[in-house]
């Protein structure tokens, strides 16, 4: 609550949170290369990067979660305390994460005051004087939330709030924000920016970190950006043109990925609509649609494309039943499908490679063949439904074949399978029973390089032969097997690319919410 | 900026204050809704046997409920803090069984050292220690499934129980031994007086104290708790620590009743311990519910326990209408209060 009353702007204040050339390794990952930079009081520094820049890394660094190889961390000026002394550490910085880190059962005031002393030196809880001393905090800073509600019932956006009231009610002056609005609505967004607003007044530095770029030009006063572990850009954001940045994200010169994605030859014919979508609107945690109607058809690969929680997995989820859409049809092969009933449209002919996959992708100590034949039961069993495994052996053999899995034996449980041989068991499941439209969220992520030529192989193998396929994907790569891209941003269809071969930089722009023509 | 907080007045103090005063008297009540049911109970009792409604059979309700109380209060600990101990029951038995066999002469099946009745006291508590000290470590630091271990733990324990006099009872024991099981202050049983400040004692220290609202914390989200610095094994070990000092407890309270130890002392004790803490609003997910609630849940099964004596079933059947009747409760607590039964 002592609010620091800095008048005037001084000559060069401390930052409050600085990372002096810090450099930090994974055993062969360089994860952050010699990078600099440095939050002040008062200021809103924007940090942006795609998945795997390094950001993730940088945060662990600056909240003391694990320490640089080179290079030193400072807190408002002096050198950061060791590892081992959290006390410390929360005193000065505090990172926001997307996990929630709030205690459900437990009020607002307990939760801002969470593990410290209410009464004094006493081991007791004065509830009167915690009561009123968060809803002071919450009243100085504009925050309105009732500190006696229980936090079960809060939203996502309150428990953002009673995190950053919990970071200042400790004393910190440093807070790093890590995609605060990657699950908030619209409205949601303006509170919080509010608030973020306020926080600069009040002398806090924050850190905010987003993939989206039209936040960091409202928001933020200087923006740096990471790649491959290197901060590659740092200035004022009105000195960097949204070009630049995207062009600094995506990286120029001597390009380790081509510029152009390449892809498929368009095919002429276009087959009969096996997946519609009108008008769908969800309501989501992992990211709510509204108003996306799209269609596919036989021979067809289309591309979703989004960040996370752009709902783009969530209109997966609707169209394979798993998720109850608030209004809006989904018809696939002309019949409706009815929400809610996932074995209703598996039996329609849709395969379906989940998000997920250990969760729902396969039975981690079934073995390979038994994974791969889990849907497809009834063509191998004999009368009375007992099962011929010469048969199941056969059909998961040609499986094993056609996306290059590679087991010990077909009994191996796929538990012990690498992450990429993981995949293709899921991916192959989905194809085995001749699926005439294949759901696939993100079927490549985390795999090897040569897995994923097979895996992206075995899909454009598919979609040859008239499979329709839908492709949810953040990764690029796997764009190349499309012969159609539709972007969503926030939930809604934000641009549609109906020409191959796909341009890096307009993808990107389009998908990080930006309609600037690079 | 300031003008868009205009739109949105600060709100004022005072209907804060009022909702915060409904939202605890809500919660107040959401603990009691078993209290209905302990009513309806009451007046089952009386019509089923006139001798229900006096002095010494109630207090033979309390009595009874009294050990089951103190093992209540230990898993409901275990509970908020999001695990669990079946061994609490073996504790019970196992624990008033050593110190017994310590003291008790070579006639009524003790070991013949004939030791103080203090020292046999000393030693109830300490099995209790140890035995929740290993069960702590190895749940917590050694991360054992805290279900088969302590399951295996309790068949331990109760085969320790029994193997170790061949199922004989112990039985003569002095006066200091089975003191708080026997006696009474201002004509209430030592066991109740224990047992409702050992109630007491733990619902202040979980609203009051630091480390209680911390258990709360740890079994809310474990996560956030460990990242607000609370140190979560430590305090989730001394639970498991302190939950076994009181199933000992507990386990001297029923040794002092029957004036004897027998080898089948606390024998499927635990599913009755589950039952009252669940029917009284402890999630089994940890971090919700309160001692009141508990309490209301001990009552409830000691009166049905009771009523069902008086209303002369046939013993063989008591087991079947007990369980009966915990499903009812929990039937009705999940319907009147709360969606957390």
């Amino acid at each position: 609550m002592e609010r620091s009353s800095s008048t005037g702007p001084v000559a060069d204040p401390a930052p409050v949170g600085e990372a002096d050339h810090v450099s930090k390794s994974f055993g062969e990952t360089r994860a952050l290369v010699d990078v600099a930079l440095d939050v002040r009081p008062g200021e809103c520094h924007g940090l942006v990067g795609r998945n795997g820049a390094g950001k993730s890394t940088l945060v662990s660094l600056l909240t003391g979660l694990s320490r640089p190889d080179r290079g030193s961390i400072r807190l408002a000026g002096q050198p950061a305390p060791s590892l081992t002394d959290r006390g410390a550490w929360l005193t000065k910085v505090a990172c926001v994460y997307q996990r929630s880190m709030v205690v459900p059962p437990l009020t607002v005031a307990e939760n801002v005051f969470l593990n410290r002393p209410t009464a004094g030196r006493s081991s007791l809880v004065n509830w009167r004087a915690m009561r009123a001393r968060a809803r002071d905090l919450m009243l100085d800073w504009g925050f309105d939330l009732d500190v006696d509600q229980e936090a079960a019932r809060l939203t996502v956006e309150q428990r953002q709030v009673v995190e950053i009231a919990r970071a200042l009610s400790i004393g910190a002056r440093f807070l790093i924000l890590d995609e605060p609005t990657a699950s908030l609505e619209k409205a949601a967004v303006e509170r919080l920016f509010e608030r973020v607003r306020r926080l600069r007044e009040g002398g806090v530095g924050v850190l905010y970190i987003s993939h989206h770029l039209e936040e960091i030009y409202e928001i933020c006063d200087r923006v740096s950006v990471l790649r491959d572990g290197e901060l590659v850009l740092s200035g004022g954001v009105r000195d960097v043109p949204q070009g630049n940045l995207v062009a600094a994200m995506v990286g120029t010169g001597p390009p380790k990925r081509a510029t152009e994605i390449e892809a498929v030859k368009k095919t002429g014919a276009q087959g009969v609509s096996r997946l519609q979508v009108d008008h769908l609107s969800v309501l989501s945690r992992a990211g709510s649609v509204a108003d996306v109607s799209l269609s596919v058809r036989a021979g067809e690969c289309v591309g979703l494309v989004g960040l996370d929680g752009s709902g783009t997995a969530t209109v997966a989820d609707a169209i394979v039943g798993l998720v109850k859409p608030r209004s809006g049809a989904v018809s696939i092969n002309g019949a409706s499908a009815r929400p809610g009933k996932v074995d209703a449209a598996l039996r329609r002919g849709v395969g379906y490679v989940p998000q997920d996959r250990h969760a729902r992708g396969f039975a981690p100590q079934l073995g390979v063949a038994e994974n791969l034949t889990l849907a497809v039961f009834d063509r191998f069993a004999r009368s009375f439904g007992i099962v011929s495994f010469s048969k199941r052996d056969a059909i998961a053999k040609s499986m094993v074949e056609k996306l290059q899995i590679v087991a010990q034996s077909l009994a191996q449980p796929v538990s012990s399978l690498s992450g990429g041989n993981q995949q293709k068991v899921v991916v192959g499941r989905a194809l085995a029973p001749d699926p005439s439209l294949l759901v696939a969220v993100n079927p490549t992520v985390g795999v090897d390089v040569a897995s994923k030529e097979a895996l992206l192989d075995a899909l454009g193998h598919a979609r040859d032969q008239g499979v329709a396929i839908l492709l949810v994907s953040d990764d690029f790569e796997d764009l190349r097997i499309c012969t159609r891209l539709v972007v969503m941003v926030r939930g809604r269809i934000a641009a549609e690319f109906d020409q191959p071969p796909w341009d890096r930089q307009r993808l990107i722009a389009a998908v990080e919410g930006l309609d600037v023509a690079v | 900026m300031a003008e868009t907080t205009v739109e949105r007045p600060p709100p004022t103090a005072r209907p804060m204050a009022r909702r915060g005063i409904r939202v605890l008297v809500l919660n107040f009540f959401r603990e009691l809704t078993l209290v209905p049911v302990i009513v309806v109970l009451l007046i089952a009792g009386a019509i089923v046997n006139p001798v229900f409604f006096t002095a010494s059979n109630l207090i033979n309700v309390a009595e009874g409920g009294a050990a089951l109380g103190m093992v209540v209060v230990a898993e409901s600990l275990i509970l908020l803090t999001g695990k669990f101990d079946i061994s609490l029951q073996g504790t019970f038995g196992l624990a008033a069984l050593l110190g017994a066999w310590l003291i008790a002469p070579k006639s009524s099946s003790g070991l013949g050292l004939e030791l103080s009745p203090w020292l046999g006291l000393v030693i109830v508590l300490l099995v209790g220690l140890v035995v929740g000290t290993f069960n702590g470590m190895l749940v917590i630091k050694a991360n054992f499934n805290a279900f088969i271990f302590t399951l295996a733990m309790s068949i331990l324990l109760t085969g320790l129980q029994l193997g170790w006099l061949g199922g004989q009872t112990v039985y003569a024991l002095p006066e200091v031994f089975i003191y708080i099981g026997s006696e009474s202050w201002f004509g209430i049983p030592v066991a109740v007086w224990i047992t409702v400040v050992t109630f007491a004692a733990a619902a202040l220290f979980l609203r009051y104290h630091r480390i209680g609202r911390a258990m709360y914390a740890i079994g809310g989200n474990l996560e956030a708790a460990r990242a607000a610095g609370i140190q979560v094994d430590r305090i989730r070990i001394g639970v498991f620590m302190v939950a076994s000092v009181l199933a000992a407890v507990g386990g001297l309270m029923q040794a002092g009743r029957v004036t004897a130890v027998t080898a089948g002392q606390g024998s499927n004790l635990i599913f009755g311990v589950f039952a009252a803490a669940v029917i009284g609003g402890i999630s089994l997910d940890g971090g919700r519910g309160r001692m009141v609630g508990a309490l209301t849940g001990v009552i409830l099964l000691s009166l049905v326990t009771n009523i069902l004596t008086l209303s002369q079933i046939s013993s063989t059947w008591i087991d079947a209408v007990d369980g009966a009747i915990i499903l009812i409760a929990l039937g009705l607590a999940k319907l009147i209060g709360t969606e957390r039964a």
